[in-house]
């Protein structure tokens, strides 16, 4: 996919509506990376964005993880920031208003700890000018039920997804988590109780040690890996969860070029999110939508439509 | 190479070198979803507005540190900066401490005066105090050596010379391993001797969105790249382990 002039292919129509959000394109900023868009606003276009999800809300601040946070692999990141955020009414105050004016759509990324704290962040988020849609992240630890993920258990996430549609009538996408047994019945869960739509995946649980300092590397021992090295166990969820449900899925999890985010789409996405991705090559919004573009034009496709979930059909799995 | 690990690479990169401040630094785009793939962060060691140059002090110790060393004559590399905040001014009498590799802000920021100041250079032994002198020789800058072998200079570390020289110092700026940074700090907050330290941690982003470069500090969770790199030595919490 590397195409040096597609600007030819400018007619092409790259819009998708995911779970009612209307976005300009299907490439969309993921949640955490690029924190509340301010810093990377000088370096990537938001305009060619379909959206910013931005990072991780929760009711009160929080400080987040002890360093170090951060650590290279292979070809991937390990990371335990710890969802550090400055809480919900401080977002709505210093960072929604200069998102509104960013270019492009708005999906806010909530947090919590408890069904009630993950409602609360939701009510006051509702209604807000300027935010088009939630993503809820249930990654997090349920701290009532022993720590374990929401996202771990179906039941568990369909409560929570039930607590947080009662507050809002923003499209709601549920960000699941890699670190399950089957992908599927936590995605029907989240569909069952009133999502709008999926994103997944979320970072898959990891470990390094510092053989030098004979101790884990983060401070906070384990990490969330991220980055091309998930790229195929992302892309074999998001098939599996696009199979279970008939809401729309965000496809994330390492897309490292057009040709990724083109896999993402045929396994059943409607739209891919960067993350990683950004910190290395923030032009990669960008090279994908021409990419995809271009593939659309090559092929005599008119929309991203014709092409979504279409290795599916090819392999009968629909 | 200027020594055996460590290497001098200078670039063009007029903008950069027209606005950077001594402390301040320059992110070092790989561009590859594969390692080295994280942008890497170097200080800014010289720049040279007239000339439209920049230099970094590098110490190779990873992939990207290596691909670095191994750049040759004319090659391309993308740049973001000058990103940070630098050092404040320095006031006469100024004493810097430099540990190892933390040589390379310390002197952009010696050569950004000619008031009087004095540099501590330290480092285990005389083959790691690496910097080539001739960056060093600067119009009214003094440098003492220590290493602990003594096979340089003063026997003994850095912050042992900075407890005899404290004294006398309007102002300490220093950049070097957590552990002699630690030992700078207790010897300004003893002194009551103003200090600033420029500090490292592994970032992602080098923009403040992404906070993965936080360290501790007596303000809560700082990052590195947007509120640091440089800091007022008494705000930095240093861990037992330094």
């Amino acid at each position: 996919m590397n195409r040096a002039d597609l600007n030819n292919h400018g007619d092409l129509n790259l819009q998708v509506d995911l779970a009612g959000i209307k976005l300009k394109t299907p490439v969309l900023l993921a949640s955490g990376p690029a924190g509340y868009g301010h810093e990377y606003r000088e370096l990537l276009d938001f305009r060619t964005l379909g959206a910013i999800i931005v990072k991780g809300i929760s009711l009160e601040p929080w400080t987040g993880n002890l360093p170090p946070r951060l650590a290279e692999t292979s070809c991937g990141l390990l990371n335990a920031v710890g969802l550090q955020n400055p809480g919900v009414d401080y977002f709505l105050k210093e960072d929604l208003p200069a998102l509104r004016n960013s270019g492009t759509k708005v999906i806010v990324n909530v947090v919590g700890c408890s069904p009630d704290e993950y409602a609360a962040v939701t009510s006051r988020l509702d209604g807000k000018e300027g935010i088009d849609g939630l993503e809820i992240n249930i990654s997090c630890p349920n701290v009532k039920a022993g720590g374990m993920a929401f996202g771990t258990d179906p039941k568990a996430t369909a409560k929570l997804v039930e607590k947080v549609r009662r507050e809002t009538e923003l499209p709601l996408v549920i960000k699941l988590t890699p670190n399950v047994t089957d992908i599927s019945t936590v995605a029907r869960a989240a569909e069952t109780a009133g999502a709008d739509g999926l994103s997944l995946i979320n970072t898959l649980a990891g470990m390094l040690i510092d053989t030098e300092n004979q101790k884990p590397l983060l401070g906070n021992t384990f990490g969330g890996l991220s980055g091309p090295a998930v790229m195929p166990v992302a892309l074999k969820m998001v098939w599996q969860a696009a199979a279970a449900v008939r809401i729309p899925v965000l496809g994330m999890g390492g897309i490292n070029s057009a040709d990724d985010a083109l896999q993402f789409i045929m396994a059943g996405a409607r739209a891919v999110a960067i993350g990683t991705g950004i910190f290395y090559n923030p032009r990669l919004p960008v090279e994908i939508n021409k990419g995809l573009a271009g593939y659309l034009h090559d092929k005599g496709y008119n929309s991203l439509a014709e092409v979504e979930g279409v290795a599916r059909r090819q392999k009968g799995a629909d | 190479m200027v020594a055996p690990g460590f290497c001098r690479l200078s670039l063009e990169a007029p903008k950069i070198a027209a606005a950077a401040r001594p402390g301040q630094f320059v992110q070092v785009y790989m561009f590859s979803g594969r390692r080295p793939m994280l942008p890497r962060p170097f200080s800014i060691f010289n720049a040279n507005p007239g000339q439209g140059q920049i230099s970094f002090f590098i110490e190779v110790k990873g992939p990207g540190t290596a691909m670095l060393a191994a750049a040759k004559k004319n090659e391309t590399w993308s740049l973001l900066g000058p990103l940070g905040n630098g050092f404040p001014a320095m006031p006469e009498g100024s004493l810097l401490v430099a540990g190892g590799a933390g040589i390379a802000p310390l002197v952009f920021l010696a050569a950004s005066t000619q008031k009087e100041r004095l540099l501590i250079y330290g480092a285990p032994s005389a083959t790691m105090l690496t910097c080539p002198s001739s960056d060093l020789d600067l119009p009214g800058l003094i440098t003492l050596e220590a290493t602990e072998d003594g096979s340089r200079g003063e026997k003994g570390t850095a912050p042992e010379l900075l407890a005899v020289k404290i004294k006398e110092a309007s102002a300490v700026f220093s950049c070097g391993p957590c552990g002699m940074l630690a030992a700078v700090k207790s010897l300004c907050v003893s002194h009551g001797v103003p200090g600033w330290v420029s500090v490292e941690e592994r970032m992602a982003c080098g923009i403040g969105a992404c906070v993965g470069c936080v360290i501790k500090t007596g303000n809560g969770y700082r990052r590195v790249c947007k509120d640091g790199p440089v800091f007022p030595v008494e705000e930095v919490v240093f861990d037992e382990q330094g």
